[in-house]
């Protein structure tokens, strides 16, 4: 254990080490092949099947609803079951706006989008956020529910039949880049099979999975900006022991409303972009299930760490697309995975950091208590 | 024009829990630059006291004024903000952050920086987070835990979870600085050394109120002793005047049957 442990260590160390433009480098090369992956389609790792595209696409928008829900959850410590409500209110707004109601280019209604669900958060955080824990948990769920169900029977929101003909991206058509063909075993550069930079189409998703994973990058910058500030200690504070916190001088209640805010002005982006992708929405894409897949996300992933959701979500909506020839086996083995790992790592995947560090201190503590009465044993099990 | 050597005035404080009233008609005062022990037996109130200073209880009736300003109705962070820092009886750090970020979180009390600075690093940012974090490390050397600064509180040993607690509450910059037993499960030696520490932050310019149960600690470091039973304030006065005062004897050793905490 010990071993795991250091080695692990070492290697975050050598990284961490590294001079400062190495490490840029680093995360230029990391950012370029994940630009690439859809162009490069690597065996394995491409989807058989499904579109790979489009794959990605869900991919990156689980990502920025992970980080979004982060926020919430994993910073300030407010277990929101009804995120999918903010997905639900960005969709619908960039629909009517661009579709049903009105004309608009979606660049212009994607922001209103994002405002109208910040709003919704405050709207909802507002009452809500002086209720603590469960209590929290269960009007967020109900808040979910009565989106969905206001959309199912509002002639004005488009019923259960949805809203079709949501805008695109606009297009910028410069030049083509042709994909990669492992058909013979070694890669080919395929002229006939190529993707148009940047060309929102409806064949070709490979431009909207560009555009997501820009904005989970954007997202994930602006969220270590905030996350190592003022604004982040006083989450981390509310959350650890809210009242400890307020005595310290933290206006809970207005962090607590911000973290909401912030969070449901992400989950509305991403709700916006994936009506904006699937240019048609209704109520039957906002259900329940969606709220608990982006919470299992978080959680798989390691709450409070904004790496360990973006795998999260990876996990929750890639895999299933990968291995869709065992799709009626999927929730059986995503709940026997969800128990696994709640017995083997609680934490999530990819815990933050400084949570790994208190817990190593502890056990050691426990296995310096306990050394005699069969802690050994324990510690086996758990390396 | 208030008195302005009276930092803290609490008047005819009474606060009842239900049926239960926890402090009886109780008044005394702070001065400036004074460290005010807080003394009683078990059950006598002083939490419950410190608790509608800072206010998380609202008194049933009286009134606290701090700088001649009333805080009832306050809320606690405005209270903190205001200049009334605390620790408390049971240490209640956040364990997950380190000794540094504890302090910065006391630190903060006094910063502004919201979403819209940290995002796009505006000045403001940059300098508090620059002056939060030398006046962190400065009091976490002043505890002598600076080597701890980068370890998780929950990390630390007991005693300097104890003095980071005292750090956190300086970092808030207040004027008045309430202990809640913060010699709770130190050994003599220990405690001798927290005396010397705590008469250090009065000589820093703070005023200090202690709630201490060891009787040689209260005597030995403060100026003055406000003595609670059962809610209602029985004596006050120097520590020489205190350990003479009949009553307080009486409800320390108890008298007859009275042995009732």
């Amino acid at each position: 254990m010990s071993n795991k442990t250091s080695k692990a260590g070492g290697f975050r160390a050598r990284v961490t080490g590294l001079p400062k433009p190495v490490k840029f480098l680093g995360w230029i090369v990391l950012a370029l092949l994940a630009y690439a992956l859809p162009l490069l389609e690597p065996p394995f790792i491409s989807t058989p099947g499904v579109d790979f595209g489009g794959v990605l696409f869900v991919v990156t928008m689980y990502g920025l609803v992970a980080l979004g829900l982060n926020i919430v959850v994993g910073y300030a410590g407010l277990l929101d079951l009804g995120y999918v409500g903010f997905y639900a209110i960005g969709a619908y707004t960039v629909a009517i706006l661009t579709s049903f109601h009105a004309n608009w280019p979606l660049l212009l209604a994607l922001p209103v989008g994002m405002l109208a669900t910040l709003l919704g958060g405050i709207i909802l955080g507002t009452p809500t956020l002086r209720v603590r824990g469960d209590y929290l948990a269960i009007v967020t769920l109900g808040f979910g529910e009565i989106i969905r169900l206001v959309a199912v029977n509002t002639e004005w929101l488009g019923t259960s039949k949805g809203i079709s003909n949501i805008a695109r991206p606009p297009s910028l058509e410069l030049f083509e880049i042709p994909h990669l063909n492992w058909d013979t075993g070694v890669p080919l550069v395929d002229f006939n099979d190529s993707t148009t930079f940047i060309e929102f189409g409806v064949l070709d998703q490979i431009p909207y999975y560009w555009m997501g994973l820009t904005v989970v990058i954007l997202v994930l910058i602006a969220d270590k900006l905030i996350k190592d500030s003022r604004v982040g200690r006083a989450w981390e504070a509310t959350r650890e022991d809210e009242d400890a916190a307020e005595l310290m001088g933290v206006p809970t209640f207005r962090f607590k409303l911000l973290a909401f805010a912030t969070g449901a002005f992400v989950g509305g982006l991403a709700g916006g972009l994936y009506a904006s992708r699937q240019s048609f929405i209704n109520p039957q894409s906002f259900l329940l299930l969606f709220s608990i897949l982006f919470l299992a996300a978080v959680v798989i992933g390691g709450q409070g760490n904004r790496w360990g959701v973006l795998v999260g979500a990876v996990l929750v909506a890639y895999l299933p697309q990968r291995f869709r020839e065992f799709d009626d086996f999927r929730v059986l083995v995503f709940g026997l995975a969800l128990v696994a790992l709640a017995i083997l790592r609680p934490e999530g995947l990819f815990p933050p950091r400084r949570t790994v560090r208190a817990k190593q201190l502890e056990q050691e503590l426990d296995e310096l208590e306990g050394a005699h009465d069969g802690h050994d044993g324990e510690a086996a099990a758990r390396a | 024009m208030p008195d302005h050597t009276k930092v803290l005035e609490v008047e005819n404080l009474t606060l009842k829990f239900g049926g239960l009233t926890a402090l009886d008609d109780v008044s005394f005062h702070i001065a400036e630059g004074e460290i005010l022990g807080l003394i009683g037996p078990n059950g006598a109130g002083k939490t419950t006291c410190f608790n509608a200073i800072t206010g998380v209880y609202r008194p049933t009736s009286g009134s606290i004024r701090f700088r001649g300003e009333s805080l009832v109705g306050k809320k606690r962070f405005q209270i903190t903000q205001a200049g009334i820092a605390r620790t408390f009886q049971n240490i209640r750090l956040f364990p997950t952050m380190t000794a540094l970020e504890n302090v910065l979180v006391g630190a903060d009390a006094r910063h502004s920086t919201g979403i819209f600075s940290a995002l796009f690093r505006l000045p403001k940012h940059r300098r508090e987070e620059a002056e939060g974090h030398d006046r962190a490390m400065e009091l976490l050397r002043f505890m002598g835990i600076q080597r701890h600064a980068d370890e998780l509180a929950a990390n630390l040993s007991y005693g300097d979870q104890r003095r980071l607690e005292i750090a956190r509450a300086m970092a808030t910059n207040p004027k008045l600085i309430c202990l809640d037993e913060p010699a709770a499960g130190f050994n003599p030696e220990e405690k001798r050394v927290l005396m010397d520490l705590i008469r250090k932050v009065r000589d820093q310019g703070y005023t200090v109120l202690l709630i201490e149960h060891d009787m040689r600690l209260v005597m030995g470091v403060t100026d003055r002793i406000v003595v609670l039973e059962f809610g209602k304030l029985i004596a006050e006065g120097s520590p020489a005047e205190i350990r003479d005062n009949p009553a307080v004897i009486a409800a320390y050793l108890g008298v007859e049957e009275e042995d009732a905490s």
